[in-house]
């Protein structure tokens, strides 16, 4: 059984590192993506923006899901903000990704207008990314928060600390490496998330930029989108980038989920 | 005690002699627990047990007769159980902490507790010693107390080269005998201990032993432990609490307290008579 579920999964990475490295180069890095008939060029505005819209993502839902998970365990069984929080959590975390760009789409691109901005942006993008981050990070960093012992809790009320205290001095540090472990997870997989950026960031062909400044209001390219436009292409090129930024993508979550290993590891040892 | 605290709704033995002229108590502890429940369940009733200065007292009694409830009622540990309530009283050096303007995080940092399972924090050795000192604030040489806490629960020669390491490297004995460091880091006046010995093998537990009687010479010492021969070593005073399950309650209350001797070689009633004889034979 095992080796039947082995050999998906490494005739995928054997296409991906075979038909990927051989466009790949320092030019994919820095160079804007190729047109129709042009040859060379690169995804480096893709990688940017993919950087830049699971950032925004992040930064919008990582503090959320925190807080969210620490006033779930804290709450006790019969707090029904609590039992409907974390059902709606549950229900989040097994929504259909391109529900959550029809819903960004609505509020950022369409919504926003309403005050005098919106349309397609990286922000846009981040705010769809963030809805399908924000449960798995929040349930995640709960259970994280239930798994630190009672007993060390008790220690902490024990010698006379507050709710806050314990909660900040022993039951976050404690339960660090598995929220870190919840957050690289979501990271990642938002990093592949393709529909929801179609509604929102859709993409660009230049730098993340206007005027010389970076600009997180206009359309955004993502590695995800470039993999989906250029690979559906008739052009060699284009076909070639698109398998060169799929394994680009793959290393850069390989790379993330690393960094968050060697963090959690280096926590556990402080 | 030059640590500082947040509030001052605990009087220290000091102010209080100072202000009113009166001579110091001798219990630290005056403890009279009429009706204790939890939620609509009444676990302990008719409870009274002084614990007195510088000496160990002793709760025995059989499994669920509330002997840990009863301890725990001492620095309110209970209240952070829900649907605890609690009728009488409990007197720190003559001071009702159960007292509506009393906030019971401040109680705790005077009454210190040990627990069953050894439980130190997932940090290092020293700053587990040290939390108490961070918890309060405290500015001076940390150093120099963790130090000091470290030493006077036995530990020191046995950690000082990795004081940096985990807590949770240790062994079960030391880990307790850490958690012995940590709760007197901010010399506390009293010390709780429920069954602290209860998760050591033999050699260890003979260690807090020796160790319990070096510490009641600075801090008074309440202990449970469902071993009798602990009891017999360590205790000054014994109380022995029982449950009387033939009334159809389960409600624990103290049948006899007094001198450990005493109780073992001369109880006054059947229960305690009973009890020794069980255990010993
Ligand atoms: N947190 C709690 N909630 C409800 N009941 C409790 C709780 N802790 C203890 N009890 C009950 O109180 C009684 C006394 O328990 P305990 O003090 O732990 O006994 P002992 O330490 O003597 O074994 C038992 O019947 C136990 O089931
Ligand atoms: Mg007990």
């Amino acid at each position: 059984m095992t080796l039947v579920a082995l050999v998906p999964l490494f005739s995928v990475i054997f296409m991906l590192v075979w038909r990927g490295s051989k466009q790949l180069s320092l030019g994919v890095f820095t160079e804007l993506p190729p047109t129709a008939f042009e040859e060379g060029g690169g995804f480096g505005n893709a990688i940017v923006g993919t950087l830049a819209i699971v950032g925004i993502a992040a930064l919008i839902s990582v503090p959320f899901g925190i807080l969210g998970a620490i006033y779930l365990s804290e709450a006790d069984s019969e707090n029904r903000l609590a039992r409907s929080a974390r059902f709606a959590a549950k229900v989040l975390s097994g929504f259909p990704s391109i529900l959550a760009g029809v819903f960004a789409y609505g509020a950022m691109v369409i919504g926003a207008r309403v005050w005098g901005w919106g349309g397609f942006s990286a922000i846009a993008g981040g705010v769809a990314l963030s809805i399908l981050m924000l449960p798995m990070i929040l349930l995640t960093a709960e259970n994280a928060l239930h798994m630190v012992p009672r007993r060390m809790k008790e220690a902490s009320y024990g010698m006379g600390a507050t709710s806050t205290q314990t909660m900040l001095n022993v039951t976050l540090p404690t339960a660090l490496p598995g929220i870190l472990t919840g957050i690289m997870l979501a990271v990642a997989r938002a990093a592949g998330e393709t529909a929801p950026l179609l509604f929102t960031a859709l993409f660009s062909n230049y730098w993340l930029m206007s005027n010389g400044k970076i600009d997180l209001l206009q359309p955004t390219a993502s590695l995800a989108v470039l993999i989906y436009n250029f690979s559906s292409m008739p052009f060699e090129n284009q076909i070639e980038m698109s398998w060169a930024a799929a394994l680009v993508l793959v290393l850069l979550v390989l790379f993330m989920n690393l960094i968050g290993q060697a963090v959690s590891r280096r926590s556990i040892r402080a | 005690m030059n640590v500082h605290h947040s509030t001052n709704s605990l009087e220290t033995p000091e102010s209080r002699g100072a202000q009113s002229g009166v001579k110091p108590v001798e219990n630290v502890i005056d403890c009279d627990i009429q009706e204790l429940y939890y939620g609509t369940f009444k676990a302990v009733r008719d409870t009274r047990i002084p614990i007195e200065k510088n000496a160990i007292t002793a709760f025995i009694g059989p499994s669920g007769c509330g002997k840990s409830t009863v301890l725990r009622c001492l620095n309110r540990m209970n209240d952070l159980v829900r649907g605890f309530r609690f009728q009488g009283h409990v007197l720190f050096l003559g001071q009702d902490i159960y007292a509506p303007a009393v906030d019971p995080v401040e109680v705790r940092r005077h009454i210190g507790m040990v627990f069953q399972q050894p439980n130190p924090f997932a940090m290092s050795i020293y700053k587990n010693v040290a939390y108490g000192l961070k918890l309060n604030g405290y500015k001076g040489n940390r150093d120099e107390l963790v130090e000091q806490a470290l030493r006077r629960a036995a530990l020191w020669d046995e950690v000082k080269d990795k004081l940096h390491k985990s807590g949770l490297s240790l062994s079960g004995g030391q880990q307790q005998r850490l958690c012995i460091a940590r709760a007197i880091a901010t010399e506390p006046a009293v010390l709780l201990m429920d069954e602290p010995c209860s998760a050591l093998d033999p050699i260890a537990t003979r260690k807090i032993e020796e160790l319990m009687l070096q510490l009641k010479e600075r801090y008074s010492i309440a202990i449970v432990t469902h071993n009798l021969q602990q009891a017999g070593r360590v205790a000054d005073k014994t109380g022995f609490l029982y449950v009387d399950t033939s009334q159809g309650g389960r409600t624990g209350y103290l049948v006899e307290f007094g001198e450990t001797e005493r109780i073992f070689k001369d109880p006054q009633e059947a229960h305690t008579k009973e009890y020794i004889r069980g255990e010993f034979s």
